[in-house]
């Protein structure tokens, strides 16, 4: 449970694991806003892979960390959304800010 | 009609609570075989309404939510999500999408997020009363879906 962090050179990525709820979301918030200030990372990367479950506190998740590098400059992209949570992000309008990446989708070559 | 079952249960509104409240209901509604993809919306759904007990109607002070669970034939589901605290002023505007009261990390998605997943919500709300959130859903039973 909780999330693991990797910088790399101009990237930080965050692997997010279990579940995404109000509770759970504070620390995982605070974990990833502290390694991002600290490393002006061009791309914060959220690696959804290992989560078992998520409400609407995932989506302010995702967007006050969309908020977070539009103020750094820098970019956020979610990647590796499991199928049984596709469809509380397209219900959230998320899709349309350009930062979802799907399982099936080839990789965005901005971000290669 | 009488339910053919009936649970109730109630808690105090610690957040780590979240987890604890949509995986009782989940067990309990789970006798009636529902599928994992019909569990996962319920949970999410009752997740929504446990959480807006504890940011908006405790707003982090120590209340009791109450949680009542009703099974009928053919499978009708209606959960029962109540606190007794700050309640909503303006139920119509609460319930749209977007609407929050709750700042940078709440999304104002809950009551959308209920309202697709679950067949029916219904909230009664009196300020400084508090708030009840009725969910309903229908369990498709295995017979039917097996076609
Ligand atoms: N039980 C409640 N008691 C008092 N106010 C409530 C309650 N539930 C919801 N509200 C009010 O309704 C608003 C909308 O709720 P909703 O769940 O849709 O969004 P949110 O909780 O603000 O954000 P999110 O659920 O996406 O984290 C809340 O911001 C709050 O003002
Ligand atoms: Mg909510």
């Amino acid at each position: 449970m909780g999330v693991k962090l990797v910088s790399q050179g101009e990237e930080v990525i965050a692997f997010i694991n279990g579940d995404i709820d109000h509770h759970s979301a504070s620390d995982i918030r605070k974990e990833i806003d502290a390694i991002t200030e600290e490393k002006w990372p061009q791309l914060l990367k959220l690696d959804f892979s290992s989560v078992q479950f998520m409400d609407s506190s995932g989506i302010g998740l995702i967007m006050g960390r969309y908020k977070l590098m539009q103020r750094l400059g820098g970019k956020l992209l979610i990647v590796n959304i499991p199928s049984h949570i596709i469809r509380l992000i397209k219900l959230s309008g998320l899709s349309e800010l350009g930062i979802i990446k799907r399982e099936d989708e080839t990789i965005d070559a901005t971000h290669k | 009609m009488q339910p053919i079952n009936e649970m109730k249960f109630e808690f105090i509104s610690r957040s780590s609570n979240e987890s604890f409240a949509r995986a009782t209901v989940a067990a309990f509604i789970s006798q009636i075989d529902p599928t994992i993809s019909e569990l996962a919306d319920i949970k999410t759904a009752v997740s929504e309404a446990v959480t807006n007990c504890i940011v908006h109607a405790y707003n982090n002070k120590f209340g009791t939510i109450y949680i009542s669970v009703k099974i009928y034939e053919n499978g009708r589901v209606i959960i029962k999500i109540r606190d007794k605290g700050c309640g909503i002023e303006n139920i119509d505007k609460a319930m749209e999408p977007l609407f929050t009261t709750g700042g940078e990390e709440r999304a104002g998605l809950g009551f959308a997020v209920m309202q697709s997943f679950m067949d029916n919500i219904k909230v009664i709300s009196k300020p400084n009363k508090g708030t009840t959130v009725t969910l309903e859903k229908s369990i498709i039973p295995r017979i039917v879906k097996n076609g």
